[in-house]
């Protein structure tokens, strides 16, 4: 179906003229992935923060490359370990007129547990607040339960909301247990209303109309740089080639994710492809807790994925150069780490080399001359080419003896079974949200606990006490340069242990209009008032 | 005749509730919604209180009494992701699709009951061969390719036309309407044709076999000899025969139309019910699933209903043979 249209497309594109943007004033963008919800605080995910952030800021913010900047408030110490003090802008508006102060701090930061059927809480970044107290207007003291190093980061993904418009006392007294002076708090489906969602971003909202368009209108009382545009339309797209099609048609300006075979049309059409890469890696992961591991024959019975060398064997199986070329198009760069470098806490390792022999070698130092026969686990419609890319490793690896079958289902279903544990090796991918490397860390091969709320995406149950040590300590360190150090040590114990192999990160890739201009952002994000006119 | 009815309302009742279990037990196969809809760096306490949040600690059954309970209180459920009434929700969007089924209902009968007359009158002529072969093509071409092929033609390569999406509504009666606006009219055109397709080269199919078979019985025949004009043959005594078996099809094709404009609704981006379904199902939105499957379960049962109920009133021979049975 794919190639029917891409031959398609290419002949037809070549007769096609350049249409410009009828309206210069007004920017569209087609959209992979719909909004759920105009409230900020109500379904924590990729595709809400990134229409949101246009509306609603918060006290920091991520630059594209994930570095946490000042945003609503200008400056942020730690007192002590426990304590944050953050300094506030001043003379900031809110879309309705009102001024922004530390109550409107406190009431965003309260108001986080008190939404109601959230399907994803942002209690995971409001967990750790102990306290939130205003010395002044405009400064906020924030005291956290332990040290946290990742406030700052963490507070960068709860957008203020305005008090008055939520109908707030004036009096607002943070406690863990419920804050005093709230009001009645508007729930997520008020915030289709322009009156409720009310923020501090540079865009307004003017109509969301569910399913078909976002629309919306510039502030013009804007306390920063004026985005270009005085209207953005946002429309959801989500099949690939309709996307497309929107974009040569001249419905939308700029699209995000075209399909990697369509790029080349794309190109002869005129547009503009930019590319970054994200900081989502693509790893395998293989089950090593136990003797008894699921779809795994001719071992005896035994798992030979709790061999190191067997695992080291998979990695150097894996050709990262011919997936990078043949599958991805080129939009992929293999992996040697977690998490791309330079971001925080990086060592810059190489990706492993593909060496056939030496993995063959390996097996058989293992035990396993011959091979064994294996199941690998993947989703099918989650990443880039996702079934295509773990059909090619599964192709590599048969070829050092270790027949591999893959077992592809869509990501609800791969997901559900992935937590139940029904792959003895699986791919998948990992976006650090916090853009450093305690988020793949502490999630993917952490000791699973499930008490302690550790090891989460941890299927592979890799464990490694030392390095756990080592990442807590790591994650009550303050001080930026050591906790760098500290988190250095600890990806480079599980990489040296191939607990986890990384393949490769992907790259993100929207198509634009040549009269367009955008600072690709490792998160993925497609944030519209970024979105500038392109210098002549 | 009240019997009858009586007796089909029950059948109605029976098929919904088979459907109510069917759809639940099958939605519940599908996964766990909380795997997807949470934030991959929620923890584990965070995953359980979502699961306990949106009820899915409850056992199997005790789900299904609970939604039986609500849905016979007319409440089926809050949707996961959007967090407020599933049936809001999916009526939200259904203007948007009954414009849509409409308007290539309109369109396939308007122009596929002509065309099938034509055809069946005259079945050796050049337009009627043409009428036929042209049908085949509506009937073989895969409706996703079809809507790629007039997005490419009429959107990118003449840009007489948009790419996709709903134009510009206006409200009627509490409705956001758009065939009403020019710009909703652009908008709405390639979708209700790519929808209409295939419904038109099934009528003109249907309509032409009527209309041969017709021209042969007796009172046809009779009623030329009589002297009529070949227009009042056509009109009164071919139309109104042949219109029984095009009117089922008309009911059972509005059905499908509404409930399954699926691929239609995803190539043009139409923010219908039929997208939502399958955002829905990506996401794992069980109520919303469950609702919109009972709903378009309730909608074809009813317009089933009604055709029942119109073909008693078309054909006194159903009303008589069913008072006798």
């Amino acid at each position: 179906m794919r190639r029917t249209y891409a031959t398609l497309m290419a002949g037809l594109i070549a007769g096609t003229a350049l249409t410009a943007p009828a309206m210069a004033e007004e920017l569209t963008i087609g959209l992979k992935s719909e909004a759920t919800s105009m409230d900020p605080q109500f379904h924590n995910l990729a595709t809400n923060t990134q229409v949101l952030s246009n509306i609603f800021e918060g006290l920091t913010e991520q630059d594209p490359v994930q570095k946490v900047e000042p945003s609503l408030a200008t400056e942020w110490t730690a007192v002590d370990d426990t304590t944050w003090r953050f300094t506030l802008r001043e003379g900031v508006k809110f879309h309705n007129g009102s001024d922004f102060t530390a109550r409107d701090v406190i009431y965003t930061y309260c108001r986080v547990p008190l939404v109601e059927n959230s399907p994803s809480s942002y209690t995971i970044f409001t967990g750790t607040m102990a306290d939130v107290t205003a010395e002044d207007d405009y400064t906020v003291i924030i005291k956290t339960e332990g040290p946290n190093p990742l406030l700052p980061t963490e507070i960068s993904n709860l957008p203020i909301v305005s008090a008055d418009a939520g109908g707030a006392e004036e009096t607002i007294t943070f406690g863990t247990d419920g804050c005093e002076g709230m009001g009645t708090v508007p729930q997520a489906g008020d915030f289709n209303s322009p009156d409720v969602a009310v923020g501090t971003g540079p865009y307004k909202l003017q109509e969301f109309t569910r399913g078909n368009q976002l629309v919306l209108s510039r502030f013009e009382d804007y306390w920063g740089e004026k985005p270009d545009w005085e209207t953005v339309m946002m429309r959801p797209i989500s099949s690939n080639g309709p996307r497309v099609a929107a974009l040569l048609a001249g419905d939308v300006m700029m699209i995000e994710s075209p399909p990697i075979q369509d790029i080349p049309r794309i190109e002869q059409g005129g547009y503009k492809i930019i590319d970054a890469l994200s900081n989502r890696i693509i790893y395998l992961h293989m089950r090593q807790d136990t003797a008894d591991a699921p779809s795994i024959s001719g071992t005896d019975g035994k798992n030979p994925l709790q061999d190191v060398n067997v695992r080291k064997a998979i990695s150097l199986a894996i050709n990262r150069e011919a997936i990078k070329e043949r599958i991805m198009g080129g939009f992929a760069v293999p992996a040697g780490e977690l998490l791309p470098p330079p971001m925080f806490g990086t060592s810059g390792r190489e990706a492993d080399p593909y060496d056939p022999e030496q993995a063959k070698a390996l097996l058989a130092d293992a035990g396993y001359p011959d091979g064994f026969e294996i199941t690998l686990g993947t989703p099918n419609d989650r990443y880039i080419n996702d079934e295509q890319v773990a059909q090619a490793i599964a192709q590599m690896l048969t070829r050092i003896g270790i027949k591999t079958n893959v077992d592809a289902s869509t990501a609800s279903q791969f997901f559900s079974r992935r937590n139940a544990l029904d792959f003895p090796i699986y791919m998948a991918g990992w976006g650090a949200s916090s853009g450093e490397m305690s988020s793949p860390l502490k999630s993917l091969v952490t000791t699973f606990d499930k008490e302690a709320g550790r090891g989460v995406t941890n299927a592979g149950r890799y464990s490694n006490a030392e390095m756990d040590a080592v990442l807590e300590e790591a994650m009550t360190t303050i001080d930026d340069a050591k906790r760098d150090a500290l988190l250095q040590k600890a990806e480079t114990m599980v990489l040296d242990d191939y607990g986890i192999i990384p393949i490769h990160y992907e790259q993100t890739v929207w198509a634009l209009d040549p009269s367009l201009d955008y600072e690709p952002r490792v998160d993925q994000y497609t944030i519209a008032f970024q979105v500038k006119k392109a210098a002549d | 005749m009240i019997v009858y009815l009586v007796r089909r309302f029950g059948q109605s009742l029976l098929a919904i509730a088979a459907m109510a279990v069917l759809v639940f037990v099958g939605v519940y196969a599908i996964g766990n919604p909380v795997d997807i809809l949470i934030n991959p760096e929620a923890n584990q306490a965070e995953i359980e209180a979502t699961v306990a949040r949106l009820g899915l600690d409850k056992p199997l059954w005790e789900q299904f009494l609970l939604f039986v309970w609500n849905a016979l209180h007319g409440d089926l459920g809050d949707s996961f992701v959007y967090g407020r009434p599933a049936v809001e929700i999916i009526l939200e969007r259904l203007p948007a699709t009954m414009e849509l089924a409409f308007v290539a209902l309109i369109l396939s009968v308007g122009i596929g009951v002509p065309l099938g007359v034509l055809a069946g009158l005259k079945p050796d002529s050049i337009a009627g061969r043409s009428i036929m072969a042209g049908s085949i093509l509506g009937f073989s071409l895969p409706n996703f390719w079809q809507g790629m092929l007039l997005i490419l033609v009429f959107a990118v390569l003449l840009g007489w036309l948009p790419a996709g999406g709903r134009g510009e509504t206006v409200d009627v009666l509490g409705m956001q309407l758009s065939f009403l606006t020019l710009d909703g009219l652009r908008h709405l055109i390639l979708p209700a044709v790519n929808l209409a397709l295939f419904k038109m080269s099934l009528i003109i199919r249907l309509t032409r076999a009527n209309t041969r078979e017709a021209n042969l019985q007796d009172y046809v025949k009779f009623a030329r000899a009589k002297g009529l004009s070949s227009r009042r043959v056509v009109l009164v005594h071919i139309l109104k025969n042949i219109m029984i078996p095009v009117v089922t099809i008309i009911g059972l094709e509005l059905g499908s139309m509404v409930a399954f404009a699926i691929v239609t609704e995803t190539v043009f981006a139409w923010p219908g019910m039929g997208k939502l379904l399958i955002d829905s199902i990506n996401l794992l939105d069980r109520p919303l699933i469950v609702a919109y499957l009972m709903l378009t379960v309730f909608i074809i049962v009813t317009i089933n209903l009604v055709v029942d109920v119109l073909y008693s009133v078309l054909d006194p021979r159903v009303r008589l043979s069913e008072v006798k049975g």
